[in-house]
């Protein structure tokens, strides 16, 4: 009787927790593994100039590599592309970590009124109230051949030519990137740092530790899952970008996203989801790679 | 990234709308514009979804089409490639595609849009021969390399996708403008005489040139460059071989890779942009762009060159999903389109109308003569929304249209090696 019982309650949980998992699975299924889905199959499907014909054919990605073989030991195009879209990658996450850690540390440690917390990160917000095309176009007067920073440099005398670098380079859209994203860094991060209990660090400095000990040993460590997950933000959003790029670099510099935004141009949509395909999988090994580092579940 | 806008021109709220379309019925009441429909069809809401690059939708053109014909016309703007791809995934989100030439052998064997009957258009043998029969009106023959339109303009029947040789009732594109493409200089940064294509790989210009990054026209460009500097002799620019591919891409991508482009384009106002700030001193560029930048106050000059031009033309045809009475407003649409206003618009922003007498009855003498004979301007000249573009006693840039399309060299082409094109111009993009 009582077994009967106790059987018919857990089954009336295990029912109730389906139902407050099913919804948000029921989304998941219908707006990210379904497309997901016929974005691998239709990756496999051949193509012609103006349309996709579904039979099973590996051209997407056989195009997508063309030259690898023959111009060995030379980079060719798609494997020049990664490279690059992997230095802008590295190059940003770790700028955006250093300023994103900087800034949450200042907002949690520095800024002792919650008011001022909350104000001060308010105030970080407010560049996402334009859009990111205009926060980006905006570096454009900026950084010209007869824009601000070129025409204060040379009236001061510092130069006598106009950088022509500052702008449509590599230079720029590393800028560009790690101004819109080193946001996404510092959410994680202050959130992970406002939940450090004050007394580990009293009693870090009560054991003698300095300053730069206590950041290490003590902030840090507790920090980390804060720091994946900027990382994670920062990583594939920068791996998929293709606007930045293209705008801040002129349409000159290559990324994994331009090729498949290229490709869509180009309607070979086979081809274009061969390179998603194929940027997916790069960018969930570098995602796996960080998460082996830090097990987030176990430190949320 | 598609930039995508969907604009209502005429009539924004339901009050305007109902005000202008008392207007309307009034003015058919009393002038008897609109004769065989019954009051209650005409009063009914005629709209048209009307798909197009941002070239031929000016907002002035869709008031007029409302004033006149009482169809509304809701523009949905993309660039070039978007279009297209529009027009393949999306047949059923327009009525009426404003496209180019080029693309019709993308768009034709895709079923997706609908040939138009040539004989319900009133003005259709007063189309320009620059279209039926690629020559001038009096009588010049005109460069053919490339997707030249007087190739893929008839089909061989409504449900063909067979261009025809001969003309036949079923056209592709109903013809509505064209022009003559060159490239844009700065010359007062340039402050010498520019007379060739040669001149965009001349590493005098290093960091300070573009090219515009649509591979059926930029190809073009770059294929007249290369012919310009003397390294090839194209049999047709307009169908390369994939060897003649390969080598143009090699010197395209040898002189990106010594700094030569400041950056590439692929609309209209990153074009503006690029010229306007000087970041770029000569680059490919289209006629009103050339004209924005001046109407800032900045010398430009849409420059002629030896070797001639790279020519361009666009029409309608409607959607597949378009049918019944929507297809009588679409011809409705294109025959007021032809009349004569939208015509003139077009010439005075320096394009050329399919049709040239209606339009040359839309514009005043000295426009007429400044646009279209080359001549010095009487008065100053204005644009369609009234800037003042050039002062009185300036020459239009190349002149006459005798000048401008007699020297046409190739059109904005499709070839057949189109794919191998595609791939081997993105990595000239991505080098």
């Amino acid at each position: 009787m009582k077994a009967a019982a106790m059987q018919e309650n857990s089954a009336r949980s295990s029912f109730i927790a389906w139902l407050q998992a099913g919804p948000l699975a029921l989304v998941f299924l219908a707006f990210f593994v379904l497309p997901l889905l016929f974005v691998v199959i239709v990756s496999f499907w051949d193509y012609n100039d103006y349309q996709m014909l579904p039979m099973l054919s590996g051209r997407g990605y056989t195009d997508s590599f063309e030259g690898c073989l023959a111009e060995l030991p030379g980079l060719c195009t798609i494997a020049k592309t990664y490279l690059q879209t992997l230095k802008f990658c590295a190059i940003v996450w770790a700028a955006t970590l250093v300023i994103g850690f900087t800034v949450a540390y200042f907002l949690a440690f520095e800024v002792k009124s919650k008011e001022w917390q909350i104000i001060l990160s308010l105030i970080c917000t407010i560049p996402f109230w334009t859009s990111n095309v205009i926060r980006m176009i905006a570096w454009i007067p900026l950084l010209g051949r007869n824009g601000l920073v070129n025409s204060f440099l040379q009236a001061i005398g510092a130069i006598n030519e106009p950088l022509d670098w500052l702008l449509y380079s590599q230079f720029s859209v590393i800028l560009a990137l790690i101004h819109l994203f080193t946001f996404f860094m510092v959410v994680p991060i202050f959130n992970s740092m406002i939940r450090i209990d004050r007394s580990l660090i009293e009693a870090a400095y009560d054991a003698g530790a300095s300053g730069w000990q206590t950041l290490w040993n003590v902030i840090v460590p507790l920090c980390k899952p804060g720091i994946v997950i900027g990382s994670i933000f920062v990583i594939t959003i920068v791996m998929g970008d293709f606007v930045t790029v293209g705008v801040m670099g002129g349409q000159q510099i290559a990324s994994a996203g331009k090729i498949i935004q290229t490709r869509l141009d180009a309607l070979q949509f086979p081809a274009a989801a061969a390179n998603a395909v194929i940027l997916l999988g790069v960018t969930f090994l570098i995602i796996a790679a960080l998460t082996k580092l830090v097990d987030i579940r176990k430190e949320l | 990234m598609s930039e995508t806008t969907t604009t209502l021109s005429a009539g924004l709220s339901r009050r305007s709308l109902l005000k202008g379309a008392a207007g309307v019925a009034g003015l058919a009441a009393g002038s008897g514009v609109i004769t065989g429909f019954p009051y209650i069809k005409a009063s009914e809401e005629k709209v048209l979804r009307y798909l197009g690059t941002a070239v031929n939708e000016g907002d002035a053109i869709s008031k007029k089409c409302f004033e006149d014909t009482g169809i509304k016309i809701q523009y949905i703007t993309a660039t070039t490639d978007d279009v297209t791809k529009r027009v393949m995934t999306q047949p059923n989100s327009f009525d009426v595609l404003d496209t180019e030439y080029f693309s019709l052998k993308k768009l034709v064997p895709s079923n997706n849009i609908l040939p138009l009957d040539a004989k319900k258009i009133k003005e259709f043998d007063n189309i320009t021969p620059v279209f039926t029969k690629g020559e001038l009106p009096n009588g010049k023959k005109i460069g053919n390399q490339g997707t030249a339109p007087w190739k893929v303009l008839y089909l061989e029947g409504p449900d063909s996708d067979v261009f025809a040789t001969s003309p036949t009732e079923w056209v592709t594109l109903i013809p509505t403008v064209y022009n003559a493409d060159t490239l844009g200089i700065r010359p007062d940064l340039i402050k010498r005489p520019i007379s060739s294509w040669a001149e965009l790989l001349n590493p005098e210009f290093k960091g300070k040139a573009s090219i515009l990054n649509i591979p059926s026209i930029g190809i073009m460009d770059a294929a007249m460059v290369i012919e310009a500097t003397g390294q090839y002799k194209y049999p047709d620019k307009g169908n390369m071989t994939k060897a003649e591919i390969d080598l143009t891409m090699k010197i395209m991508t040898e002189a990106k890779k010594a700094g030569q482009f400041r950056a590439f384009w692929k609309d209209f106002n990153e074009s503006v942009n690029l010229m306007s700030s000087g970041e770029t001193v000569i680059q490919s560029m289209w006629s009103p762009a050339v004209t924005k930048v001046r109407s800032m106050g900045i010398p430009c000059v849409f420059q002629p060159l030896k070797e001639g031009y790279r020519s361009w033309a666009s029409g309608f045809c409607m959607s597949k999903g378009v049918k019944g009475q929507k297809q009588e407003w679409a011809y409705e649409f294109i025959n007021w389109f032809l009349s004569g206003f939208a015509g003139g618009y077009l010439n005075r922003q320096g394009y050329y109308s399919a049709v040239l007498s209606t339009a040359k009855a839309n514009m005043e003498p000295y426009e007429w003569a400044y646009w279209m004979e080359g001549k010095p301007a009487e008065k100053d000249i204005k644009g369609p929304d009234g800037t003042l573009l050039e002062k009185a006693g300036a020459v239009r840039d190349g002149g006459s249209y005798e000048d401008r399309m007699g020297n046409v060299a190739c059109w904005n082409s499709i070839m057949d090696e189109n794919d191998y094109m595609v791939r081997k111009w993105n990595e000239f993009i991505a080098a």
